[in-house]
């Protein structure tokens, strides 16, 4: 324990932890458990609170805040519905491994168990969508558990923790001790590689004719960018990005095929599936990204790194499975090949590309224009990051936007895509964008949103304009909850059950934008989507909300229809690759 | 599927029973028997857990275990190298014409005796599974009024001890 040990309550013990834990945004909104803690709030030159207009929104904006700013995103809400309201971004978290530490207010220890007002057992709720979780009913262990949450989210596979004290325990008077270490004798990520597996995989590299560099979001994590540019080069073996690693690895680059998946592009699944060496870095072999399992790359070898030893084999059986955290692993595999290099070993992947570069000949990643004097949602998706650039962050919700918001803005810096991948959570957008604008402050932020996402999250246009956090918001308006229509219109004979939404009526997005203090821009012709882009990026004293009215039929192409091979991808409704035309 | 039997060290903390539980019901397994109780180093638990899974699947399953914090260790004892113990105690009918036929079984199967009742008996034994059937199909003829058995308790065979390392880097 170290020397500054002071007499105050819990709750200036919690302020006080925070401020050790080097916390400088707090978004939260404060009720009946949690008071105490925010009265001494009020006091802290370090931690400044953001008072959020619901819950969820804190918690998105934790993460959003966490992906810009590289730190550890905090959020705050009281018991019961405060707590559950949480739930959505702390499981969105855990899926996409960001760290947030989540702090709540619960009933005084007493009421524990007996359906108190706004009692809910949130730490056995959040148990299986958070990393590790804490009740704390004795002010004294407040310093050690948020010491103890900071240091599980942010290292090793990061993830959501979630501190829940009870209202006595931040009332009561206790000694403050900020614990000099970390004692959590089960948890010992382990982020160096075996050497031997190392060594492994290199001479499987070498030796491999038709190999991929399959990228996820760990390379983003794990600040790995660099030296993966760095193994791309040395070997010119071809890259694949998923959806979470978007940026991971310059869209500029020549090694780059796209994303691969679901929505991936042709040359991107293609390589994936007549591979004979898959490279995993950091990616855990989702079922969007490699469709029917059974069918998936028949012919590769499976190298598989993650700092997360439970992902290794998860899914797909790895011949050789290596644990460690990305950076370290791929600043080993280069030096290994390199040995095998002076050794004369050296991969001959000419052919290889040979036949990629007839599958990127015949099938680049496009769209159909969209009917005279309509909008094409791609068309507005690319200008916007044309527009903004590689320096700008770009949030999406969930969707077609979102999958757009993949495929047509070039990504040139890892971590400046933020997405809801793994849980898919509509709504995303607007919070998490406001998060990552507090957390990078002088960057332009751009939320890609659809008009079904933007209607559940944004109430919290009115905390970006209060609190003079500028970001601007693109909603990809085409009246419809587009992904859902999509398979409505392909699987399920154009019946469009309830994916309506009427939004070019109600609501008036521009009205909406204003009532919020934002700026409200409308877009209705293909003719002025740069002009409006130009404006909403000189618009800087508020957010500015952009009503992109886009055509509804647009669909997401290429696809591999759920629960198929992947060797069934479409380029456009019922037009296949004919993948016999190799060379 | 085979059967296999884990031993889990974990800090001796609330909630970590109901983590590891809840771990096996998510990713659907079914904890066949399970028996916890402290260590000689009080901060310690183990956790005694018998299921019935594939090998692969149990890997996955010893993985997610392990990623719970307050787990620190897991090991899977192998039946032929480990001793292994389930306790019951079950109350037997027996008047005055059966009691000592139900005696008799008592003493053949080294169990005893903790009650007696004027119609009935109780026994507590303990043994492995197949021994504890084997007793129950013996007293079954007599009548079983109630039967209470506990999770099995598992410990590797010869000198080594599981919890040596664990429990100096966690004590």
């Amino acid at each position: 324990m170290s020397s500054n040990s002071d007499k105050m309550t819990g709750a200036q013990s919690l302020i006080r932890s925070l401020e050790h834990a080097d916390v400088d945004t707090v978004f939260g909104i404060p009720g009946g458990a949690i008071l105490p803690a925010y009265d001494p709030m009020m006091d802290s030159e370090k931690v400044r609170h953001i008072l959020v207009r619901h819950e969820q929104g804190a918690g998105h904006a934790a993460e959003g805040y966490a992906y810009s700013s590289g730190k550890v995103g905090v959020c705050m809400a009281t018991s019961g519905p405060g707590a559950t309201n949480l739930v959505t971004p702390i499981a969105d978290a855990y899926m996409d491994s960001v760290p947030i530490v989540a702090i709540t207010g619960q009933v005084p220890s007493a009421a524990i168990g007996t359906d108190a007002f706004q009692e809910a057992d949130i730490s056995g709720i959040t148990m299986p969508i958070t990393k590790h979780n804490f009740l704390i009913t004795d002010p004294s262990e407040i310093p050690r558990a948020i010491s103890e949450a900071f240091h599980l989210a942010s290292t090793g596979r990061p993830g959501p923790v979630l501190v829940d004290i009870s209202k006595d325990a931040l009332a009561a008077q206790t000694t403050f001790a900020w614990p000099d270490s970390i004692d959590l004798p089960g948890y010992r990520p382990n982020t160096h590689p075996h050497s031997k597996q190392i060594r492994e995989a290199a001479s499987m590299i070498v030796n491999a004719d038709q190999p991929v560099l399959y990228v996820g979001g760990g390379v983003v994590r794990s600040g790995a960018a660099p030296a993966l540019l760095e193994l791309a080069e040395l070997t010119g073996i071809p890259v694949v990005t998923t959806l979470m690693a978007r940026g991971a690895f310059p869209d500029s680059h020549r090694l780059n095929l796209g994303m691969p998946g679901m929505h991936g592009t042709v040359p991107a699944v293609g390589a994936l599936q007549r591979s004979d060496l898959i490279i995993a870095l950091g990616a855990r072999f989702d079922d969007r990204v490699t469709g029917h399992l059974p069918s998936f790359a028949p012919k590769a070898a499976v190298i598989h790194a993650d700092i997360d030893p439970a992902e290794i084999g998860k899914n797909r059986t790895a011949d050789v499975p290596i644990v460690g955290d990305a950076r370290e692993v791929i600043i080993d595999l280069i030096s290994a090949i390199q040995s095998e290099a002076v050794a004369g070993r050296m991969g001959d992947y000419e052919q290889w590309w040979d036949q990629i570069n007839g599958w990127r000949t015949d099938f680049p990643l496009g769209y159909d224009p969209a009917p005279s004097n309509e909008i094409a949602p791609q068309q507005v998706i690319s200008r916007i990051g044309q527009i903004a650039g590689p320096d700008a962050y770009y949030v999406a919700g969930v969707g077609q936007h979102q999958m757009w918001s993949a495929q047509f803005i070039g990504y040139e810096k890892p971590g400046h895509w933020i997405n809801s991948g793994g849980l898919g959570t509509m709504g995303f957008a607007v919070p998490a964008a406001m998060g990552a604008k507090v957390g990078s402050p002088d960057s332009v932020v751009w939320a890609i949103d659809g008009d079904g996402c933007f209607q559940m999250t944004n109430q919290e246009l009115a905390t970006c304009a209060i609190n003079d956090i500028p970001i601007k918001v693109g909603v990809i308006n085409n009246g419809t909850l587009g992904m859902v229509r999509q398979w409505q219109s392909l699987f399920y004979n154009e019946r469009y059950s309830n994916t309506d939404l009427n939004t070019h009526r109600i609501p008036d997005f521009v009205k909406l934008a204003d009532a919020y203090g934002c700026h409200g821009l409308r877009c209705e012709s293909p003719d002025q989507i740069d002009a409006v882009i130009e404006k909403a990026m000189s618009l800087n004293d508020a957010p500015v909300v952009v009503d992109f009215q886009v055509h509804k039929d647009a669909m997401v192409w290429p696809m591999v229809p759920a629960g198929t091979s992947n060797d069934m991808i479409t380029v456009a409704k019922s037009l296949a690759p004919a993948w016999d035309r190799e060379i | 599927m085979t059967r296999h039997t884990l031993s889990v060290l974990v800090e001796n903390k609330p909630g970590v029973l109901a983590r590891v539980a809840a771990l096996f019901a998510r990713r659907g397994f079914n904890i066949e028997s399970l028996a916890v109780g402290p260590t000689e180093v009080s901060e310690i638990s183990r956790m005694t857990i018998v299921v019935q899974v594939a090998d692969l699947p149990l890997e996955q399953v010893t993985k997610q275990l392990n990623k719970l914090i307050n787990v620190i260790k897991i090991v899977e004892l192998e039946p032929e190298c480990t001793v292994e113990r389930e306790l019951i105690m079950v109350k037997v009918r027996a008047d005055l014409d059966t009691r000592s036929h139900v005696l008799e079984t008592v003493q053949l199967f080294r169990a005893k005796v903790v009650d007696v009742a004027p119609d009935t008996v109780t026994i507590e034994a303990t043994g492995t599974a197949g021994k504890l059937e084997a007793l129950l199909r013996m007293l079954e003829s007599f009548g079983i009024k109630e039967l209470v058995q506990s999770g099995m308790v598992a410990v590797g065979r010869g000198p080594r001890s599981i919890t040596d390392r664990s429990l100096r880097s966690a004590g």
